[in-house]
């Protein structure tokens, strides 16, 4: 998918400017956000699970070499084939390969955020190869023509009323236009849909939750069975996962389910976790005649490389920090620009596509914390932010440097002012007045950049008339000459 | 950050402590400066101001301007440091309470001097309401607890999330209504839990401790209290309209509660939604928790005081 990072204010004011869709990210608090701590608050030792889940996650990415060295010896002991692709083109290449040597015309996929990476939609279709999303959301989205709007709920920017038409032109491409209104008549009617393409696809494309190393095998978590149709049915399997969902063990992953469903739906455990352990073998019934497992990179090695920014390799792709987001709940998915929306995407989009376009991405947040928070491995989301606020500000590559061109004058001579208590008095005194003719109370309802952002929609305190340090040693002074106890130092 | 452990109570009770005033308090709401002081006077404890101090550099720093906020940590180290050296620092704000605690460490990460500093400091500062709870035992008094024969549980530390934080209307703090300044009685309030002081040090029973500990203050309860005001330092600039849009919700629950007072623990919060509130026309008072304490206590010696005399 070609990153559009850049677009992120623009994109953030369209969206916010949508009440429909802005009525639909207000849903996420009560719905998702809630969800998650009724689930996390009815399970005993949470706090625990969740140290657990971060301890896993930081030792398999500490010796990811090693676990994934064992997962793909593993996979192909059990008849399966494995290719590490460096980059999205890399992968994409093999899916095709595998493709014409099976002579595929048809693919199903079950949702996988590393096939958006990949864009592997489209370079299926231009090969002339059909692909059809087979999760709910995500074929809606393609019915759209969209990018996913969430990790987990790639169409919760969809009216029930947009979905109707979507399905309703979709049925007339076959036959009589059909526009269903009711929520489960929608639902049946993309089942029939979907139904017909899975009888004749030759191949499918899933995601893959975690990867575990000691089994050789893969987990998938969905709700609609839609994975499970689409790992037994085909005759093929390709699964699709980045490099940094690998686990040591089927241990592991009892605990990884736990904190991600909870996390992610609030559901203590989802309607199908399927495991797949290899192709088809012999006397068994179901199953592909091949499976291949494609561990893509396509830049995680950077933000492996960077001991700042490693940690963002334990996301396991809940949607919690989305939810928790109050950003990403004014400006949605979209605005992101890339794959992943919201505070963790907001570090590793602009690693992944390059800091040169999504400099912006680091700066939208309040640094509130919500996100490390809600986080089911806790990752320190906003200490990341701030490392790489502080590569956009102080890159030695100017395509990557994101500040305004009198930023560093800004904070030269913010540091001239706070560097001496005279000055910094100064300051003051010359903001106040400054600021004086624009205000009344002491409040200035306008006023001049970089202010002029703030009162534009809310009004900006003027300095006050002494600061306080200054009057209370005057006062000190005044009721006790010669005491001076703050100038000790 | 979800979990962090209380910092137990400082022995012996400290007479004094040093006032890490902050940049905001300092020039534009030097009334709070006044307020920590008469509640810590009220409470046995008298402070020491620093005549140098200026900032703690949490502006470049969350600018990335990594390198201009380094000299002035320093210079924050260089005033604090050398102050008596196991006295209390007070500062009251949770966001330049965090930036020392938790970002110096980050800031400073290749000078080893530098972090041998940062940790004496650290140490030793405090957040206003974690200092009169934790560190000095306020105003949950261990008598009371004993003569109702019930402590009350700490809240699992997410369930505070799920709604608003409980609504007080208890009055067994203070024996009579204690005025205003004007003459006024104290109305009601509501109370956003700032971010910083919420999730980064993980400070939230102990400002409600001492918000219940005031006499016949009506707390109305708010709706996502724990929901970013949308302030964000630079954020609030950088990026008005978003900014905008939160401190809009949280405008609008503030509201609907009522209350007509906003309490919060953060100067940079407070101006952003009293400048959201003015620009609205509200009458809603905006105050530091600080403030409201030294309003309920300034007419005489704080009933926490008392009790604490009593204890003793």
């Amino acid at each position: 998918m070609k990153p559009v990072t850049r677009n992120f204010r623009d994109k953030a004011a369209q969206t916010m400017g949508d009440r429909g869709i802005q009525s639909a990210l207000e849903n996420v608090y009560n719905g998702f956000f809630k969800a998650r701590i009724v689930a996390s608050e009815a399970t005993d030792n949470w706090e625990e699970q969740r140290t657990r889940g971060k301890a896993i996650k930081d030792h398999t990415i500490a010796n990811l070499d090693h676990y994934l060295d064992m997962l793909a010896t593993n996979v192909e002991r059990n008849g399966g084939n494995v290719f590490f692709a460096a980059n999205a083109a890399e992968a994409n290449q093999y899916v095709l390969d595998v493709a014409a040597e099976s002579n595929v015309r048809t693919v199903i996929k079950s949702k996988s955020m590393v096939s958006e990476e990949m864009g592997l939609n489209e370079v299926l279709t231009k090969a002339g190869i059909e692909s059809v999303e087979t999760d709910l959301g995500e074929y809606i989205i393609q019915l759209a023509g969209e990018t996913p709007y969430h990790l987990i709920a790639p169409a919760i920017h969809k009216s029930k009323s947009q979905v109707s038409d979507l399905l309703a032109d979709k049925s007339a491409e076959t036959g009589e236009r059909v526009r269903e209104e009711d929520a489960e008549a929608l639902t049946m009617q993309a089942r029939a849909q979907l139904r017909e393409v899975f009888q004749r696809a030759d191949m499918s494309v899933t995601g893959v939750n975690f990867g575990v190393a000691e089994s050789g095998g893969i987990a998938l978590v969905t709700n609609e069975g839609n994975g499970r149709m689409a790992t037994s049915v085909p005759r093929v399997h390709i699964a699709v996962m980045g490099m940094e969902k690998v686990i040591p063990s089927i241990r592991d992953l009892a605990t990884m389910l736990r904190i991600l469903i909870r996390s992610a739906t609030g559901q203590r455990i989802s309607s199908y976790v399927t495991m797949v352990n290899g192709p088809r073998r012999e006397g068994e019934e179901d199953g592909p005649e091949e499976f291949h497992l494609v561990i893509m990179d396509n830049g995680r090695s950077k933000l492996l490389a960077d001991e700042a920014l490693r940690e963002s390799l334990n996301c396991i792709r809940c949607g919690a920090c989305l939810n928790a987001c109050p950003v990403y709940r004014k400006v949605g998915g979209h605005s992101y620009g890339w794959v992943y929306p919201g505070p963790i995407g907001a570090i590793v989009s602009p690693v992944l596509t390059g800091l040169k376009d999504g400099k912006n991405l680091p700066f939208a947040s309040s640094l509130c914390g919500a996100c490390h928070d809600a986080c089911p491995v806790k990752i320190n989301i906003p200490r990341m932010l701030l490392e790489l606020r502080g590569k956009v500000a102080e890159s030695e590559d100017a395509s990557e440097r994101g500040r305004g061109r009198w930023e560093p004058l800004v904070w030269k001579g913010w540091k001239w002012g706070m560097m001496d208590r005279k000055r910094f008095e100064q300051g003051a005194r010359i903001g106040r007045a400054f600021g004086g003719p624009f205000s009344s109370e002491g409040w200035m309802s306008r006023s001049v950049p970089p202010i002029s952002g703030w009162t534009s929609s809310r009004d900006f305190p003027l300095p006050a008339s002494e600061s306080f340090v200054k009057r209370f040693h005057e006062r000190r002074e005044d009721s006790e000459p010669g005491k001076t106890d703050g100038d000790e130092s | 950050m979800t979990d962090l452990p209380a910092r137990p109570r400082i022995e012996p009770r400290p007479e004094s402590a040093t006032f890490f005033v902050t940049c905001l308090v300092d020039q534009f709401r030097p009334q709070v400066g006044d307020a920590v002081v008469d509640v810590l006077a009220s409470n046995g404890v008298s402070v020491d101001v620093p005549k140098e101090q200026t900032c703690c550099g949490q502006p470049a720093f969350n600018s990335g301007f990594r390198k201009e906020a380094r000299s002035v940590a320093s210079r924050f180290l260089d005033v604090f440091d050398s102050t008596d050296s196991d006295r209390p620092i007070v500062a009251p704000s949770g966001s330049c309470a965090a930036m020392v605690r938790n970002y110096y460490p980050v800031l400073f990460r290749d000078d080893p001097a530098e972090l041998e500093r940062v940790k004496r400091v650290a140490d030793r500062l405090w957040e206003f309401s974690e200092f009169l709870v934790d560190g000095l035992g306020l105003p949950a008094a261990e008598d009371e607890k004993a003569v109702n024969g019930e402590t009350k549980p700490v809240p699992a530390n997410l369930s505070g999330l799920m709604g608003p934080a409980p609504a007080t209307t208890r009055s067994y703090r203070q024996p009579e209504n204690l005025p205003l300044d004007d003459g006024a009685k104290l109305p009601s309030a509501t109370y956003h839990r700032c971010c910083h002081a919420l999730r980064e040090l993980g400070i939230d029973r102990q400002p409600n401790e001492l918000l219940e500990g005031v006499d016949d203050l009506e707390m109305k309860p708010l709706e996502r209290s724990e929901v970013c005001c949308g302030f964000g330092g630079a954020f609030s600039v950088k990026m008005p309209d978003i900014s905008t849009a939160m401190l809009d919700e949280k405008l609008d629950n503030v509201e609907a509660t009522g209350a007509a007072t906003l309490i919060a623990g953060d100067t940079g919060c407070i101006m952003h939604m009293e400048g959201g509130l003015r620009r609205r026309g509200s009458g809603i008072r905006v105050l530091h928790i600080a403030e409201l304490l030294a309003e309920s206590t300034r007419t005489g010696p704080s009933a926490a005081a008392t009790r604490e005399g009593n204890a003793s």
